[in-house]
């Protein structure tokens, strides 16, 4: 049980790092690499508490969540290509 | 005595796993340019999520739970790399710049 409280510790604390790059990031997309690492340590730290907690019907959260990020991020990703296509051919006219 | 041997063994896959996950979040969070922090996250995304989910897998034994948890690890080992790629894809297109140690006029190939 106790290493399962460290492993979580672990990834919270990674968590932390992370929205802390998200939050100063100089370009959009140091934000959007932080976000994802949030988002993928979200899903292993549901795994996690599932078995700290002894509770596994969590394991079914943490399946639709990897599935939810890995969409948004995609999603995100598409949307700034565009807008910084669309940009970049402004410029040139 | 083989339950002694699994306990052992997912506590030292946990362990190290965390350890990787702190190093990555550290790295992502110190790392100078954008490119080195991506691949500083990419270390969480593979070697840490496969340390800590075959640790529980450990944990859980034969059963259900183990099967979601191996489905948990074949997902996140196919879209981490999938969303780091279209990152730095999308990246590069818009003119974020790898930083060189070499001056970039010269070719680097070249002897």
């Amino acid at each position: 049980m106790i290493m399962f409280a460290i492993v979580s510790i672990a990834i919270l604390v990674t968590m932390a790092l992370a929205l802390i790059r998200a939050l100063r990031g100089p370009t959009v997309y140091d934000r959007v690499l932080a976000v994802n690492m949030f988002g993928t340590k979200t899903a292993l730290l549901l795994s996690v508490v599932a078995f700290l907690y002894g509770r596994p019907d969590f394991l079914d959260l943490a399946l639709a969540y990897a599935l939810i990020n890995f969409v948004g991020v995609l999603a995100v990703l598409e949307f700034f290509q565009k807008r910084s296509a669309a940009k970049t051919s402004q410029s040139k006219d | 005595m083989i339950d002694l041997i699994l306990d052992g063994l997912s506590w030292g896959l946990l362990m190290l796993g965390s350890g990787f996950v702190v190093v990555g979040g550290i790295g992502a969070l110190r790392l100078p340019s954008f490119y080195t922090r991506m691949h500083a996250a990419s270390l969480t995304d593979t070697m840490g999520t496969i340390l800590i989910l075959a640790g529980i897998i450990l944990q859980a034994g034969l059963s259900l739970a183990a099967i979601k948890l191996f489905a948990i690890l074949i997902f996140l080992l196919l879209t981490g790399p999938t969303a780091t790629y279209a990152l730095a894809n999308a990246a590069l297109l818009s003119g974020v710049k790898p930083e060189l140690d070499c001056d970039e006029s010269e070719e680097p190939l070249k002897k």
